[in-house]
């Protein structure tokens, strides 16, 4: 009865803890800006100090923004797509076949997914002027495809090594052609795995905010983290928080949406990459 | 597939006498994962080398035809000045305080999420919405939350006057950036220790149980010395995290009030002040202080990384 007590305590505290911030920042985007410049206004929007809509209706017709949210979503799905079929090769190779430097293979992955993403910057920045990818599209998937290749490969492999492999030659030898045998056993084996370590790595391509600000200068391609940051209203002094935290939510959705839908599947992936069971 | 017209010198030794069909797997297996490799080092390798070459000259972008060969310069000049040396400290203030409380509030969290039968998906869920907020937005929401002006925190802190201003002041406001750091990276470390705590059988608790130990030896003599390799790749992998440390202060205080981490001032060399001689000497810095941290931390705490490597 005690623990029963205890736990009950334990997922309130776990609730409170991992959406407090998440409502006051949406109670935040429906406050009016004379509402918040008052001095310490409260949790909750106060009665008459609501401004319903507005500032959503602000930032959608900021041009900037929305420019901003398409960026972020062509080269996040993007880098996502090759970053998940160049590390599924990968995968592959490491879980089923024997060959020289498979060891090679995990240690540079394990030495990339610590390195000081800052450390690059310089350099980098550097050279995509000179081969004039600077402020293009593909400037932002390169680097986000090494620094999720990772993460990817990992995830994948540990799935891999799960799906009972033999059920290919059992179909062979049932009288199905090969491809038949890796369409209809092994492609329905693998997609959950695949479709996994495609989230975590759509994940860190939206989340990224150091290539977003160092590699981009104009809204050709400056993602959305970077140009939240970049947004002042104006006044540059007294930053608009109201219309930030509309901006905010707007660029949470995604995320909310396919943590909804997915959060099952996340966290397997997530332990599992891990700790090896 | 047989083997093609490759001279057997050319190809890679291995144990005497290797089949065909050896050979040919070792072929289709390294052409497998050559692209994964190559992406990765051309991001990565190829710059740091860039960066220790350009970290040997006077140059910066704002005089660009004016590049003078100062060999190892810059690095005495970034390590005589007292602002890296404060930087740094500041940096393995934000590591050790926020993966200490994380660990202790992360194994709690995962111990409730171990118990819990009913509202799985309600609690999964919720976990991870800090992990995949975009770590810009959550800076936002706690500055917007410890700011005087909108905020609600003071007015929540009996011990806070209304008026305090969070971020006037060194001390606060790395409070509460390590506040937003916390919340965003406590719900990994959680999983990942719910990893570990699934691994730890429940038979041996059991056992521990009928022998008659309490609540607190069975933690301390069963559970945690059976999760100790899942604790030490969770520490590693967020100390490292917690040292690179960016967004969030960007974002809350600019590097003002002497808040600025290690790679804030690379970034600020670099890129605002278009420093690339002095900055690449920084990213070089920068990059083999993260190789000590892993370092230390591997050494310090054995950590088995075979674990985190999954070497089947």
């Amino acid at each position: 009865m005690k623990n029963r007590i205890g736990t009950v305590v334990g997922c309130l505290l776990i609730l409170v803890w991992c959406l407090l911030p998440v409502a006051w920042i949406i109670s935040l985007s429906f406050k009016s800006e004379a509402a918040i410049t008052t001095g310490s206004p409260g949790f909750f929007p106060a009665d008459g100090a609501g401004a319903g809509w507005d500032n959503y209706k602000a930032v959608w017709d900021n041009e900037q923004f929305r420019r901003a949210i398409l960026n972020s979503i062509g080269i996040s799905l993007i880098a996502t797509l090759l970053s998940v079929i160049v590390a599924t090769l990968a995968a592959y190779a490491i879980a089923r076949l024997e060959f020289r430097g498979k060891k090679l293979v995990l240690t540079i992955s394990l030495a990339i997914a610590m390195f000081p993403v800052v450390s690059l910057i310089g350099p980098l920045f550097d050279m995509w002027r000179a081969i004039g990818l600077y402020d293009t599209w593909p400037g932002l998937i390169i680097p986000y495809m090494s620094f999720t290749l990772p993460l990817a490969i990992w995830t994948l492999s540990a799935f891999f090594r799960e799906i009972p492999w033999e059920m290919e030659q059992a179909a062979q030898v049932d009288g199905a052609t090969s491809w038949q045998a890796f369409r209809k056993v092994i492609v329905p084996l693998a997609a959950p795995g695949v479709f996994t370590a495609a989230i975590l790595t759509f994940f860190f391509a939206w989340n990224d905010f150091v290539f977003g600000i160092s590699l981009t200068s104009t809204e050709n391609a400056r993602p959305i983290p970077a140009s939240l940051s970049f947004f002042v209203g104006a006044d540059p002094f007294n930053r608009p928080a109201s219309l930030l935290a509309a901006g905010a939510v707007i660029a949470t959705i995604p995320i909310i949406v396919i943590v909804l839908i997915f959060q099952r599947k996340i966290v397997a992936g997530l332990t599992s990459g891990a700790v090896k069971g | 597939m047989s083997s093609t017209s490759v001279p057997a010198a050319a190809l890679p030794a291995q144990k005497s006498g290797p089949s065909d069909r050896a050979r040919a797997e070792t072929r289709l297996g390294q052409k497998l994962v050559a692209p994964a490799i190559v992406l990765m080092l051309v991001v990565t390798a190829f710059p740091m080398l860039r960066a220790i070459y350009l970290s040997t000259f006077d140059y910066a972008l704002t005089a660009p035809d004016d590049r003078n060969f100062v060999g190892l310069g810059n690095y005495l000049t970034a390590l005589t000045d007292p602002l890296f040396w404060q930087t740094t400290g500041v940096t393995v203030l934000y590591m050790v305080v926020t993966v200490a409380v994380e660990l202790v509030i992360g194994f709690i969290f995962a111990m409730v999420m171990h118990r819990v039968i009913f509202a799985r998906g309600v609690i999964r869920t919720s976990i991870l919405v800090p992990y995949g907020i975009i770590t810009v937005v959550s800076g936002f929401a706690w500055q917007f939350a410890f700011s005087f002006q909108n905020g609600f925190i003071n007015g929540w802190l009996p011990f806070v006057g209304d008026e305090f201003n969070w971020f006037g002041d060194t001390t606060p406001a790395v409070i509460a950036i390590m506040v937003s750091e916390i919340w965003k990276t406590t719900p990994f470390m959680s999983l990942l220790l719910l990893a570990g705590l699934a691994q730890v059988s429940e038979d041996m608790i059991e056992a521990a149980k009928v022998d008659g130990a309490t609540w607190t030896q069975r933690l301390t003599k069963v559970i945690l010395p059976n999760m100790r390799a899942a604790i030490m790749v969770a520490v590693l992998f967020r100390a490292l995290d917690a040292y690179r440390i960016f967004d969030n202060i960007f974002v809350m205080t600019a590097g003002a009030q002497r808040t600025e981490s290690i790679s804030f001032l690379t970034y600020r060399q670099t890129i605002e002040q278009f420093q690339l001689g002095l900055g690449s000497a920084l990213s070089v810095l920068l990059f083999l202080s993260v190789l000590l941290v892993a370092f230390l931390i591997v050494k310090l705490f054995r950590v088995d990384l075979a674990q985190a490597r999954q070497e089947s």
